[in-house]
């Protein structure tokens, strides 16, 4: 796990690029005017890796999307997205990227079946030997799960059913690497559930890379195998959401019960709490329960400290965990 | 050149499968006959009267024309509309999205509203044919000439429109492009000849095309005689074709430079941002 702090920090953690390196971004920065939105944004990516991108509201999360979306220019550092400067990437690069647009109330006069297929047709003569594109139309209906929907006229669709046919759109060409803008808002928890579903195929059978950004903990803990914390325009945090979660200085809460009654504690090491608790009640302790701090709580403790303009402490006191 | 071949197909498709869609949804099928029923109605109040000086029943001389101002409306009008509202609902950004995505978008634009044009044409033509005596419609020159006046009068027109369409990010200012396109109309003598008005009058309106599209067209569908009520007593082929040409390689020139501006300036966030002001406005 890596803590992106100080400037100076920053050269040691990053290793050279390798073969599967899929994003490589390193002191990207971007300025609007005399305003600084990102200042020194530095990750990577590997090939089939699921990275989630949490941050408030206004961090720059954008931006940063969109820039290696080849759709914004940088004002500083050095970015590649599958090898290349997307601020140069040609149609044939573009290709090999999918992205997942928030729709509005484009092509409503197209059905689904159709303007999916019209789409497929731009990526076949990007085929390579390992990938074979597009996809079949029926058979990515089928895995977005809108098939009854097929023959549907697009501006008839739900909002879910309308942000399925996004994902389908971003994913008609087989892309190496996705980018998943708050992919499930507006899908109910079945649709959700099928969602994860896909991106777990995506990622694992396809090795497709996906770069997501949601406002989900819980689904950026689920789906992601490394979490981004940007606040303030830069990245605070990088790791597992197990990772994050432990070694960020939280304390767990201990819940039971003994006779009738119910008890919490919050406990910084829950381990000897729950030992001392034995060895003082014994079998009087029922229905244990020891919940550790949640992506959330960790989320909020570091986004909380960063704002209160005390987060080069939180990141230094995180760096000093993480060894 | 395999990939731009794709696209260029991909375009082509987008635009029939664009144009069997206007058949199927009432706003489009009533700008495809508006046009028909009012130019009906013209002929219908216009009665018996003659071009001035002459027998030639006017609302025969104002069939041509009206066609000649209907491929300018077709070329300039409709297709900027279009890219201003596709650019705010996010269709061109999907397009950018997709490789060679922009150009298999612009060919089915060119495709769908050279279409429609042509069945707009069409549309309006029919009527005349019943009321209207005096239209050359029998001759082979007439259709000689058509087929080169109507494309080229396109290829002056598309390009032109496109530029138009990609200056607008708001398809609720339309209406500021809509004001001089109708004061050029009536400066480019459609419904009343242009020999008739100031000298410097008729310098404007001949600068630009949709004087010479109704030109070109009068000189399909007149009889011959017809070109005395001209300008220089003549059908003026070799000019039509000077400035038409003009403004057609005027327009390659530009539009792709201002589309390819415009395009580099879509994103996620700009769409999502064009999407709330509309929203705004709603409610």
């Amino acid at each position: 796990m890596t803590v992106v702090g100080e400037l100076g920090a920053r050269a040691e953690i990053i290793e050279p690029p390798s073969e599967d390196t899929v994003l490589d971004v390193r002191d990207m920065w971007m300025r609007y005017g005399t305003t600084d939105v990102l200042t020194g944004i530095t990750f990577q990516a590997h090939r089939g890796e699921v990275l989630a991108l949490l941050s408030p509201n206004g961090a720059g999360k954008t931006t940063t999307i969109e820039i290696l979306e080849g759709f914004r220019m940088r004002s500083a550092g050095h970015v590649r997205v599958l090898g290349v400067d997307p601020q140069r990437g040609d149609e044939r690069w573009r290709a090999r990227l999918g992205v997942v647009l928030q729709s509005w109330r484009d092509h409503g006069k197209w059905r689904v079946r159709e303007l999916l297929a019209h789409l497929g047709t731009y990526y076949a003569p990007y085929s390579t030997d390992r990938i074979h594109r597009p996809w079949d139309v029926d058979a990515l209906v089928e895995a977005v799960g809108l098939t009854e929907h097929a023959g549907k006229r697009i501006g008839r669709l739900s909002g879910g059913q309308r942000r399925r046919l996004d994902v389908a759109i971003g994913i008609v060409g087989r892309p190496e690497l996705l980018f998943l803008d708050e992919p499930t808002a507006g899908f109910d928890p079945e649709a959700r559930r099928e969602f994860h579903d896909l991106v777990h195929r995506l990622s694992d059978i396809d090795e497709t890379t996906i770069l997501l950004t949601t406002h989900d903990l819980d689904e950026a803990e689920k789906l992601a195998d490394r979490i981004l914390i940007l606040a303030g325009g830069s990245i605070i945090a990088n790791g597992s959401a197990d990772e994050l979660a432990r070694r960020m200085s939280t304390d767990a809460e201990v819940r039971w019960t003994q006779g009738t009654a119910r008890f919490v504690h919050a406990s910084a090491d829950a381990t000897r709490f729950v030992r001392e608790l034995f060895q003082q009640y014994g079998e009087a302790i029922g229905d244990l329960e020891v919940r550790r701090a949640s992506l959330e709580d960790t989320y909020m403790a570091l986004v909380r400290e960063h704002e209160a303009g005390r987060g080069e402490a939180a990141v230094r006191a995180f760096e000093k965990a993480a060894r | 050149m395999n990939t731009m071949l794709a696209a260029v197909r991909a375009g082509v498709s987008r635009g029939w499968i664009e144009l069997r869609q206007t058949f199927r949804n009432g706003q489009d099928l009533w700008t495809y006959l508006f046009p028909a029923i009012a130019f009906t109605l013209v002929v219908v109040f216009m009665g018996g009267a003659k071009v001035p000086g002459t027998t030639f029943s006017l609302g025969s001389r104002t069939l041509p024309s009206a066609l000649g101002m209907g491929i300018a409306f077709g070329g300039l009008v409709t297709l900027a509309q279009v890219l201003t509202v596709e650019r705010e609902d996010g269709t061109l950004l999907r397009a950018k999205a997709v490789p060679n995505g922009m150009l298999g978008y612009l060919i089915g634009k060119i495709v769908l509203v050279s279409s429609m044009t042509i069945i707009g044409l069409v549309l309006q033509v029919t009527p005349g044919l019943f009321l209207l005596d005096g239209l050359t419609l029998g001759h082979t020159g007439t259709w000689l000439t058509m087929a080169w006046v109507v494309p080229l009068g396109l290829m002056a027109t598309l390009p032109l429109g496109a530029t138009i369409g990609s200056l607008f990010s708001n398809p609720r200012n339309f209406g500021l492009v809509m004001l001089p396109i109708f004061g050029l109309v009536a400066t480019s003598g459609i419904f009343y000849p242009i020999t008739n008005y100031p000298a410097w009058l008729q310098v404007i309106g001949q600068i630009f095309p949709i004087y010479w599209l109704g030109l070109g067209m009068r000189s399909a569908l007149l009889p011959p005689e017809m070109a005395a009520a001209e300008i220089g007593h003549s059908w003026r082929h070799l000019q039509t074709l000077g400035v038409l040409g003009v403004w057609a390689v005027l327009g390659l020139v530009v539009a792709p430079i201002v589309l390819r501006r415009m395009a580099r300036r879509e994103s996620g966030s700009s769409v999502a941002a064009r999407r709330e002001r509309a929203l705004q406005r709603v409610t």
